[in-house]
């Protein structure tokens, strides 16, 4: 497969043990001392590799042990016992689950897409991107084979303004004008950090995983430090001081955000005074008026618009909806005034795992933004601690910012690969088809109503 | 079944555990002070205790129904005269299981199989905890205005279905149960595994399916028996093992990974599996999705008359997956030829597959067999197919449910597994394979197994199913489980009931 197409992951392992579900609990009291131990037994060979962690007093048994039970079931005191972690339940939220967290950790650690046998354990269905399904071919329509490399499967988006004609002048030569575009070759750039420790290394670690993956990391002015200058061209200032440090390096950037306001146009037109091939993105919080908002904005000739829902994918309002289903709305209504294709909308807030980041793109965004995960690919329980000026339990701020790159490419890696999963399976070559193909996806409230009208009719 | 003699049933034979101890929900101690009277051995009818040398030992916990048991008059706790005995929860219960499979589901499907009978030990043998479909989901039985129970002998319910509605001249071939066993390739799961499964079917008089993984010779003297499959790798398909038997299934798609192809890794491709699969020891096997020889229904078509000219005398099944046009494919399916449409849900499967694709891909079974269901029906052809429903059917309650919703049967595989003891670690793909001797192809883990253990479980766990199924429909007041096939009306969906419209009882 040409390079292009590829990310070079390597393992990366943790620096702290990860938490796990369960634990094993031995008791050596009233051990029978049978000439053939069940722990000698042990398929996984836990027993024999196991030590413990003088940092953190954590039994190596916990993290090897695979839930098997032989040992449980076999020893005759029965003096093995499992529990579940208690640790493990209490890290992240409702929202940021300990299954999410382990599955980002296990996928920034090893570079792999997770894959495990014995059909699916999880709920139904749920809130959020867990009411959606994406859909498959057979038969009537071709897949792609994309993650296996024998077919190709696109997933380069383009971030501008986008011409719905070319215009020629009589003499045949081109008259339009065609805005600056930035292609980024997987749909997802790296957002602000609703929160994290002193950031100064997480954020040269996240710009050098930008670079590499050809994307694009939106850094506020004032968390700039002049030791990133290498990395000018993966990064999307956010100006929050008024342009004041991306005015130095204005030549060297694709893209900068400007927070929506009064003025946002007129800031648009000045930057672009300066350098034309500048593309801007107006960055806003999602809320009802998002979608009136943005299209004014595309009337008035915007290329980009950042949505930004909260850490929980929900916006701002007293009813909030959730970025899905706010973005379905905003994307249809635009469709509608036919506005659609001149618009970039990247959207984001609470994208925890890839299927995350297709839905949304099903659901109406060109392309997603990315916050929380970045850190979690860092180790990162979602504990906030640091929201409160409390030490980090990872020591996040002190990362080696290779070794960040390498957690945060893996991970990001192993979403493309996902993303090819998921494309593949739904027989679609190019990322930017699947842009609100709300068509190839099955939703929740829709198949439900098959089980609202369930027992009326017929008495027996 | 006329002309023929009547289908008798196996019997039931106890089945213990092939480890020391079955995994138990409580925890029962007896503590030092026990002067080892004896009274609890004596008193116990599940037979929890045994006596022992210097106090009665506890080899059979999984038979104790927990602190609930203090309404009984043989309350042990109570009853014992020096209150040695204690009887909690036991912790490492908790880590069992999933929220689809809930360590009570695990234990009750392990109860089963090691008895013929329904559990009785406050086990939730009934639903799982996933929060929606049929874990909502509620059969209802009416009261049929006398308010009196329905009786009737429940050997006079039948339980069979036919695999052949066509009409054609193909083979009548009528099963005495609504389901029959799916495809675990060899190679996937062990020998021992894979005959233990046909063995049963055999016993039980349906069919069990061969998975893509060839035909080993020794499934030979259950040709009648066994269903071979054609899938997108076509590993192990010669005319000789189409010719051998009474169904040809053709695998579109699978629920664990619908849309993707398959991937058996390097290391289990040992010699025999090779050799099977005519491919080289050692090297990874990928199944491509889809059949590059389909890309409509016509060419579909061509698939189900290559398969009816090759063997003349075979019925064809089609298994496919649940996409948003599910109800197309099943139309062009029967268009075809098929006589047996298979829906696979996307949230079943045993094999190793992404999780994404487990979580994401394809619509739950619940919701794709009501929505083929209804299409074939205003089609007209409903009559003219057998529908099977897959992926997600955990236990006798979800295969009524589903039949209600629209299936004629169903097809299961992960609860087998579970009969033979898997204990859904999802770890079948790690280190020498499956730590329990089910998926995997190491000898030493293979034998764990044996052949006479395995197909007596998978035995005992359809018997204990066929009787919840007889009760379910005698409840019904039906006959047969085919007068349920798309009864909506004897369900309903505890999320959206209306309470005092209700009249009945919800089971």
């Amino acid at each position: 497969m040409p390079p292009k197409y590829h990310t070079v992951t390597a393992p990366t392992p943790n620096r702290f043990q990860p938490v796990t579900r369960s634990g094993v609990i031995a008791w050596e009291e009233g051990c029978l001392k049978c000439a053939r131990c069940v722990k000698k037994d042990c398929v996984y060979l836990v027993y024999q590799k196991r030590n413990l962690d003088p940092r953190q007093m954590l039994d190596s048994v916990d993290s090897a042990c695979m839930d098997c039970f032989r040992c449980v079931q076999n020893c005759p005191a029965r003096l093995i016992q499992k529990g579940v972690n208690p640790a493990y339940r209490s890290i992240g939220d409702s929202y940021w689950t300990p299954e999410i967290l382990s599955s980002l950790w296990f996928q920034a650690e090893t570079g792999k897409i997770p894959v495990s046998g014995a059909g699916y354990g999880g709920p139904f269905a749920g809130p959020g991107f867990d009411a959606m399904w994406t859909d498959m071919s057979e038969i009537v329509r071709p897949t792609r084979d994309g993650i296996h490399g024998r077919e190709y499967i696109s997933t380069s988006v383009d971030l501008g303004r986008k011409l719905m004609a070319l215009e020629f002048g009589a003499d045949g030569t081109l008259v339009s004008e065609a805005p600056p575009l930035v292609e980024i070759p997987t749909p997802f750039v790296f957002d602000l950090l609703p929160f994290s420790p002193p950031k100064e290394h997480i954020l040269n670690g996240l710009l050098r995983a930008a670079a590499g993956l050809g994307t694009l990391t939106v850094v506020r002015e004032s968390d700039w430090r002049p030791s990133y200058e290498e990395y000018l061209r993966s990064t999307m200032f956010l100006l929050d001081r008024g342009g004041a440090v991306a005015e130095n390096y204005l030549d060297k950037l694709r893209m900068v955000e400007i927070p929506d306001g009064m003025d946002a146009m007129e800031r648009q037109a000045a930057l672009k005074r300066v350098r034309p091939e500048l593309v801007i993105a107006i960055r806003m919080s999602l809320g009802p008026v998002s979608g009136s908002r943005v299209e004014e904005l595309t009337e008035a000739g915007a290329e980009v618009v950042h949505l930004a829902a909260n850490e929980f994918g929900m916006e701002e309002a007293k009813e909030p909806l959730f970025v899905k289903d706010r973005l379905k709305e905003i994307h249809l209504s635009l469709v509608d005034k036919g506005l659609r294709d001149q618009i970039t909308i990247i959207a984001g807030g609470g994208i925890a795992m890839a299927e995350d980041m297709a839905k949304l793109i099903i659901c109406g965004a060109d392309a997603v933004s990315c916050d929380i995960p970045l850190l979690v690919a860092m180790e990162c329980r979602v504990c906030r601690r640091c929201a409160q000026g409390i030490s980090c339990p990872v020591e996040l701020d002190q990362v080696d910012p290779v070794w960040a790159r390498g957690r945060v490419t893996n991970l990001m890696s192993g979403w493309h690969n996902q993303l090819l999963e998921i494309m593949g399976a739904m027989g679609m070559r190019e990322v930017r088809r699947l842009r609100g193909e709300m068509g190839r996806a099955m939703f929740f409230e829709d198949l439900e109503k098959e089980f609202s009208a369930l027992g009326e009719g017929r008495r027996g | 079944m006329r002309g023929r003699p009547k289908f008798i049933f196996p019997e039931a034979k106890p089945v213990s555990s092939r480890f020391r101890y079955a995994l138990n929900k409580y925890r029962v101690k007896i503590d030092n002070t026990c002067t080892n009277c004896g009274l609890c051995v004596e008193i116990c009818p599940y037979r929890v205790y045994a006596k022992g040398s210097r106090r009665p030992r506890t080899p059979s916990e999984h038979l104790c129904v927990g602190p609930s048991c203090e309404k009984n008059a043989f309350f042990c706790v109570r009853k014992c005269p020096v209150n040695a005995i204690t009887v909690q929860l036991n912790p490492s219960f908790e880590v069992l299981g999933d929220r689809r499979w809930t360590g009570d589901l695990l234990a009750s499907t392990w109860y089963m199989a090691e008895t013929g009978q329904v559990p009785y030990q406050n086990l939730n043998y009934k639903t799982g905890d996933s929060g929606g479909g049929f874990d909502k989901l509620r059969l209802l039985y009416r009261a049929n205005g006398n308010g009196k129970k329905r009786k009737g002998s429940l050997k006079n319910v039948s339980l069979a279905i036919s695999l052949n509605r066509s009409g054609d001249n193909r083979p009548k071939v009528t099963i005495p149960v609504p389901f029959y066993l799916g495809g675990m390739s060899f190679g996937s799961v062990s020998i021992n595994a894979m005959l233990s499964r046909v063995r049963a079917a055999t016993a039980l008089g349906t069919f069990c399916s061969t998975g893509e993984g060839g035909y080993p010779d020794v499934l030979m003297p259950y040709d009648d028996h066994v269903i071979t499959q054609v899938a997108t790798g076509l590993f192990g398909v010669r005319e000789d093992t189409i010719q051998r038997v009474r169904i040809v299934e053709f695998k579109y798609a699978q629920g664990a990974k619908p849309g993707l192809g398959g991937h058996l890794l390097g290391d289990k491709v040992t010699p025999a599996v090779a050799k099977m699969r005519e491919a080289v020891t050692g090297s990874a096997l990928f199944s491509p999705f889809p059949f590059h020889s389909v890309y409509s229904v016509e060419d579909h078509k061509k698939h189900v008359d290559w398969i009816k000219a090759v063997n003349p005398k075979a019925l064809v099944s089609v298994k496919v997956s649940t996409p948003t046009d599910v109800d197309m494919v099943a139309v062009g399916s029967y268009f075809a030829g098929a006589h047996i449409i298979q829906l696979d849900g996307s949230y079943g499967g045993t094999g190793a597959a992404p999780d994404i694709a487990k979580k994401n891909i394809a619509m739950p079974v619940e919701y794709a067999v009501p929505k083929v269901h209804k299409f074939l029906e205003g089609e007209g052809i409903r009559d003219g197919i057998t529908v099977i429903a897959s992926g997600g059917v955990r236990n006798a309650y979800d295969a009524a449910k589903i039949i209600a919703l629209g299936a004629d049967g169903v097809c299961l595989g992960t609860t087998d597994l579970v009969a033979l003891e898997c204990i859904r670690c999802h770890h079948c793909e790690s280190g020498r394979g499956c730590a329990r001797g089910i998926a995997t192809t190491d000898e030493e883990l293979t034998n764990l197994m044996n052949l006479e253990w395995g197909t007596q479980r998978v035995i005992n766990m359809y018997l204990a199913w066929s009787d919840q199924l007889r009760t379910i429909l005698r409840r019904l007041g039906m006959k047969s489980i085919t007068e349920l096939t798309g009864r909506t009306d004897t369900l309903v969906h505890i999320d959206y009931m209306k309470k005092d419209e209700i009249q009945g009882e919800l089971d």
